[in-house]
């Protein structure tokens, strides 16, 4: 059975009866049961597509380039499990943390339209309705950010409406132009259609568009602002989903079209990727130096391990540029060792960073619970009176400064080990200056609210009571998650042989091509009818 | 406002504007019309009734809290796209009663229908008790 479709019914199905349960009990125990299902589903889907090969399902029965396509390839599918993990782990989360009144009203509904919106991006395979998909994360980002309707959160979110509306009008602006020059927005259809543009300096110019487009919802330099000045204002596990998902999702759309598309002139997109990618991580870092709230400090390094991930797509462009004509392969094998590791380190880290970042915002928002702020000055002495919470922040805070043997050091070493084959010794260094940087300032965190006494101001202060239940609702995802990371660490083998088979395929997109174009009618030029491989009988078939 | 000409035109007007969202959803599926025009209309109906007889008017009409109708709505566009699952069919394939004219497709739109008019009287009736 194809089950492409279910990660998107599933979220719907969940919200649509959450939003006319009146029971909040029934409504609490409704959402953790959907996000479960989902996890699992999406389990089966990176199974299936790991073994199996890339699957693809057309909505509504109508061929490519007319209907809508939905695929998964290994990127899509590991995004996917991704997202359900996180969707569970802060569903069960927000259960402790979450007042219950804002869970009345409407929370666990709108966080299942967030993770449909989310896994409808991942899936599917048609720029507009990435678009769409965009859309309905945002809509649901914004009513999650604003519910309960603080000051702080509503200033935050009109800085955050106005700056994705902008990214929006950006996206849609270039899918119109994109559409005009190749009368096509299915991403496999591009791949080919792209080429057929007789003046290739325009496509350049829409890659810049949708480089705008992406980089704003991923929150790269120079267009990360709104990320830290809105992700401090709603509860935490609000924060820690959306760092989780929101800004992965622009990575991902850049990593698919500047691996599957635009990938004509390298010299120019890939390497004004990896400059903002040096730029990202560095400017990033830097801003979470100066900051004194957990929160904040955590967002602006949300900022900066945007760059790291896009760092192995930069230096993956000169193989991803020759492997783009259809037939050829790639002799230089420095070349393709680059790509190999560099979106191989992406993918690895991908993982990672959602992992690290999200514990980091769990045990922030426990702080948050017990003390009723993050701010620095106000909390302290954290390791002493709760030692498991400490501990729990000390590997994912050593795990995202990339120390061996966690984690984040297997990834780091990946996109390192590309940098220096591939010669890239700007992005390099910095890519080893911001490891050190972000070890200072987690140390700051921790030297902070963990190892200093409680300031004097605040010793009359005692911490706020946390029930048995809600300690086992708020630790239980935290540990499972910096398990994760612990043993992601330990036994890094079999993650990074899954990530250099992702990396293999998108290098190389024939794969993803031949999987749509079998339920395609696309439009071949001659010359590319001649160099496809014999096989006309999967993909130059008629419709059926 | 309960000024008695617009309570005595409502009283023609709303069943007139209901029928003729009805028409929009039945020829929805390849004429102009569909679902969502036709909840529009249909809301449009509801809410002048609303505003000639108060805002318990509407909610005596449908007798169900709008959020129901919205999710009703969201799982009918659902179901309407899973049936062809069963058939093993890709998701949200069209399935035909020929000798009807009637298919899924027009499930969806009273999906859509009942999404649109919920969501338009859930607003309008927040607005109308001031508590929006």
């Amino acid at each position: 059975m194809n089950l492409l479709a279910v990660p998107i019914l599933l979220p719907l199905v969940f919200a649509s009866v959450m939003l006319a349960t009146r029971w909040p009990r029934v409504q609490r125990l409704l959402s953790v049961a959907g996000a479960l299902g989902l996890f699992l589903v999406n389990l089966a889907i990176l199974w299936q597509v790991d073994r199996v090969g890339v699957a693809t399902l057309q909505v509504g029965g109508w061929p490519a380039p007319a209907g809508i396509t939905l695929v998964a390839d290994r990127l899509s599918a590991v995004m996917l499990v991704m997202t359900g993990a996180m969707g569970l782990g802060i569903a069960v989360y927000s259960l402790g943390e979450i007042r219950r009144r804002k869970q009345r009203f409407g929370y666990h509904t709108l966080l299942h339209v967030l993770l449909m919106g989310v896994c409808g991006a991942f899936l599917t395979g048609d720029l507009f309705n990435l678009f769409v998909w965009y859309e309905v994360m945002l809509i649901a980002s914004f009513v999650l950010l604003t519910l309960g309707g603080r000051r702080g959160q509503l200033e935050g979110a009109i800085k955050y409406v106005t700056i994705n509306l902008v990214a929006s009008a950006f996206f849609l602006a270039a899918l119109g132009v994109l559409y005009g020059m190749t009368g096509t927005l299915n991403m496999a259809d591009l791949a080919h259609a792209v080429d057929r543009i007789d003046r290739p300096e325009l496509l350049t110019v829409l890659a810049m568009m949708f480089l705008v487009a992406f980089g704003l919802k991923a929150g790269v330099f120079p267009l990360f602002f709104w990320l830290p000045a809105s992700y401090h204002t709603p509860p935490t596990a609000i924060t820690a989903i959306f760092s989780a998902l929101l800004t992965k999702v622009g990575v991902y759309s850049m990593i698919r079209m500047f691996t599957l598309v635009f990938v004509q002139n390298v010299g120019w997109t890939h390497g004004l990727l990896l400059a903002i990618a040096g730029l990202t991580m560095v400017s990033g870092v830097l801003g979470a130096a100066v900051q004194s709230d957990m929160r904040r400090i955590l967002s602006f390094h949300i900022v900066s391990q945007i760059g790291y991930l896009l760092m192995g797509l930069g230096l993956a462009g000169p193989a991803v540029a020759a492997l783009h004509v259809p037939g050829r392969t790639l002799n230089d094998r420095a070349a393709m060792a680059v790509a190999a590791l560099g979106l191989g380190g992406t993918v690895f880290f991908m993982v990672h960073v959602i992992l690290a970042k999200t514990a980091l915002f769990l045990v922030c928002g426990v702080v948050e619970r017990l003390r009723r702020s993050a701010s620095l000055d106000r909390v302290g002495g954290l390791a002493t009176t709760h030692p498991v919470l400490a501990g729990l922040f000390l590997v994912a805070a050593l795990s995202l400064a990339g120390i061996p043997p966690l984690a984040g050091f297997w990834a780091k070493f990946m996109l390192v080990r590309a940098g220096l084959e591939g010669a890239a010794w700007v992005v390099t260094t910095a890519a080893l200056g911001t490891g050190l940087l972000t070890l200072y300032s987690m140390t700051k965190i921790w030297a902070e609210a963990f190892w200093k006494p409680l300031p004097a101001g605040e010793l009359q202060r005692r911490d706020r009571v946390m029930t048995r239940g809600t300690r086992l609702l708020m630790y239980g995802p935290t540990f499972a998650i910096v398990g994760a990371i612990v043993a992601i660490g330990l036994w890094p083998a079999s993650l990074e042989a899954f990530a250099t088979r992702t990396a293999a395929q998108l290098v190389d997109p024939s794969e993803y091509v031949a999987a749509v174009s079998n339920h395609a009618i696309f439009s071949r030029s001659d010359r590319e009818r001649a160099a496809m491989p014999a096989d006309s009988g999967t993909s130059g078939e008629a419709p059926r | 406002m309960s000024s008695i000409i617009l309570r005595t035109g409502v009283r023609f007007v709303t069943p007139l504007m209901l029928l003729l969202a009805a028409l929009l959803v039945l020829r929805g599926h390849n004429e102009p019309g569909g679902g969502f025009i036709g909840g529009l209309l249909a809301a449009a109906g509801l809410i002048l009734q609303t505003l000639a007889s108060g805002s318990g008017a509407s909610r005596r009409l449908i007798r169900v809290a709008p959020l129901t109708l919205v999710s009703g709505g969201l799982l009918l566009a659902a179901f309407s796209g899973f049936l062809a699952m069963i058939g093993c069919g890709a998701f949200m394939t069209a399935i035909w009663v020929e000798s009807l004219g009637l298919g899924t497709p027009l499930l969806f739109d009273l999906g859509v229908f009942m999404v649109v008019v919920g969501t338009t009287l859930t607003v309008i009736e927040g607005m109308a008790e001031g508590n929006a």
